[in-house]
């Protein structure tokens, strides 16, 4: 096992809304509510979830992107959330960002050269013409040409403009690259030439990715690990063959038997949840899913589960396991 | 954005080889509409004017013939003389100098301090916002050419104070247009990216922020010139404005307002030519709205 790139611990992110003028304490939305994670240098570690279930919330705090509420990140032996304005702003070359949205993630005004020089130019490195070759060698590296590189982004299609955001991300030579949904925008014909793109790159550059996505099966395809995130918590991580083959938090089993099945003969046993997910701001007490499970039990509403490990490198915050390893624990006893 | 909007309307594959940017498909939309097309040759011809006035000129703006007072229009003098004898064709001339020197400087003055502040408020927000915007909300609570006048009735009348007072009561039209603008912006992805690979606040501000917020800036400020000839007539029609025997339109109005029975052309002159040149402007500045301004487009 490789030696960890990043490591996450209790990192939380609340905002505040409403009240705070007449001394009212504001009510807190809980995007990112205590998760701690680590990735493995050279892994691809996906996080999964559905729409607003602090995924990207995530992604973005580890870069301080997004100042994080509370906890810690710690990036390569360094705390990124101690740094100082300076020293982060130095340490960002270390960990770059490819967006979801090719189309806003561009600024429009910008050509392509410019876009790709920028980095180079913030961070002081080559001269011009050292640069120019650095360009030359992104542009190819990515699969554009040189012709492209005179262009305005609305000239390119979907597909090439998150090539040229991929470019960007690389021209630092990060170590660490989040992937804030980088292909759900595109069609599915330009998400595999997409993914394969990155699967190639990490191979080249030896990259750690950080993928974020609601789409399970990509995921499958590129991702080494993943972790479940519901409501602001992470519910399941595990190594990709167990997560499909052997989930257990019940929100993975019903997350899981949603994913398309290509095989019309074959009818998988659907799990439909009943009701939505609960409001951020007024998450439930206990286990965020109880509103939901269809497994819940009394303790469910009143505590909640922590992430602890099931199985070798299998971790999952569920009561039911609770119960086992408790239950377990009193028959060897 | 508009130029995405652009490019996509007049068929995109032949326009991919040909040089494009934001600014040159602008320009090609701007050029297609007739009525901005014609704003733009009458600035042209009124800057041409106002450059030229001293060649073109018959005779001495300031050249009194007391004989010859109150003449119509001949061929002797086009546009006829005012109540001291001056030949008003060529005050007319000379009067375009000082019309598009304060749409333009105040305009240009206006522009600066606006967007400065507006850009300070918009991405700082906070109480920095908080400051700058209520500054902005004191302006706007008085009428605009009674706080001019009180700038003016304070720093003592002439063309140059009346500059600056149109300069200051329009900071606000401006600096909140940049603000709004910004407050859009910051939450652009391309900013976002921009943070993401290290670059200074500074930098952000100058190589994207403000880049981009000059669309509406340049639509409103070639409205503004329109607003700001006017106002700069008015304030001269009060005598706060350019002092005798500057050739300016609004003070020449007022100095003839009592002929206007008798002597309409020394009223009909100046004051067709404030029409004119606050026509062409406004007209330059819709179409330029429509060329830059991608809400504007189906």
């Amino acid at each position: 096992m490789s030696e960890p790139l990043l490591q996450v611990e209790h990192l939380k992110k609340y905002y505040p809304i409403g009240g705070g003028w007449f001394g009212k304490s504001p009510q807190l939305v809980k995007a990112v509510d205590d998760i701690s994670f680590t990735v493995r240098k050279g892994e691809t570690f996906g996080l999964v979830g559905e729409s607003g279930c602090g995924k990207s919330t995530t992604g973005r705090s580890i870069l301080r992107l997004i100042e994080p509420s509370e906890g810690k990140v710690i990036f390569d032996g360094k705390e990124i959330t101690a740094l100082s304005p300076e020293e982060l702003r130095r340490t960002r070359k270390d960990m770059q960002i490819v967006f979801q949205d090719p189309f806003s993630s561009l600024d429009p005004r910008h050509t392509v050269q410019r876009i790709l020089e920028e980095p180079l130019i913030v961070h002081g490195m080559g001269n011009a013409k050292e640069r120019q070759a650095m360009i030359q060698r992104l542009i190819d590296v990515v699969g554009l040409t040189q012709s492209h590189l005179q262009r305005y982004p609305h000239q390119f299609s979907g597909g090439q403009r998150q090539r040229i955001g991929i470019a960007r991300a690389l021209s630092l030579q990060p170590k660490l690259i989040v992937a804030d949904e980088p292909v759900s925008a595109l069609d599915v014909s330009i998400q595999s030439q997409v993914i394969n793109l990155l699967q190639d790159l990490q191979e080249e550059f030896g990259l750690t990715y950080i993928f974020i996505a609601h789409d399970l099966s990509v995921v499958k395809h590129i991702c080494d690990r993943v972790a479940v995130m519901y409501l602001g918590r992470i519910v399941e991580i595990a190594d990709k063959h167990k997560l499909y083959t052997k989930p257990q938090h019940p929100y993975t089993q019903a997350l899981l038997s949603a994913v398309p099945e290509p095989d019309p003969d074959r009818k998988p046993e659907r799990i439909i949840l009943q009701g939505e997910v609960p409001s951020p701001a007024n998450a439930p007490i206990g286990c965020a899913f109880h509103t939901r499970c269809p497994q819940a039990m009394e303790v469910c509403h009143t505590h909640r589960p922590e992430l602890a490990e099931t199985d070798q490198g299998h971790l999952t915050a569920c009561h039911l396991f609770t119960e086992m390893r408790a239950t377990g624990q009193t028959h060897l006893a | 954005m508009a130029q995405a909007t652009t490019s996509t309307n007049n068929a995109p594959v032949i326009q991919a080889e040909k040089v494009s940017g934001p600014w040159r498909d602008a320009w090609r939309a701007f050029r297609r509409n007739k009525i901005a097309m014609a704003g733009l040759i009458m600035i042209v011809f009124f800057v041409l004017i106002a450059l030229l006035a001293p060649v073109i000129a018959p005779y001495d703006y300031k050249a009194q013939e007391l004989a010859d007072r109150l003449k119509p229009p001949s061929s002797e003098h086009w546009f006829g003389t005012d109540d001291l004898g001056r030949d008003l064709f060529t005050r007319v001339l000379y009067g375009a100098r000082i019309s598009l020197w304060v749409g333009t400087f105040s305009v240009v003055g206006s522009i600066i301090l606006g967007t400065l502040l507006g850009i300070l408020a918009g991405f700082y927000g906070k109480w920095v916002d908080m400051i700058i915007s209520r500054m902005f909300d004191i302006l706007l609570a008085f009428p605009s050419i009674l706080l001019a006048i009180a700038i003016v009735a304070i720093l003592g009348p002439s063309l140059q104070n009346a500059l600056l007072a149109i300069a200051i009561v329009n900071i606000p039209t401006y600096g909140r247009l940049v603000r709004a603008k910004v407050l859009g912006l910051k939450n652009e992805e391309y900013i976002t990216a921009a943070r993401s690979i290290g670059m200074k606040d500074s930098g952000i501000l100058l190589r994207h922020i403000l880049p981009n917020s000059l669309t509406p800036i340049i639509v409103q400020g070639t409205l503004g010139i329109a607003t700001a000839i006017i106002e700069a007539a008015a304030l001269g029609f009060l005598g706060l404005g350019a002092q005798p025997p500057a050739p300016e339109w609004g003070k020449m109005l007022s100095d003839s307002r009592q002929f206007i029975a008798t002597a309409p052309w020394t009223v009909v002159f100046p004051g067709v030519s404030i029409m004119l040149t606050v026509l062409a402007f406004n007209l330059m500045g819709d179409g330029l709205r429509d060329a830059l301004d991608p809400r504007m487009k189906n």
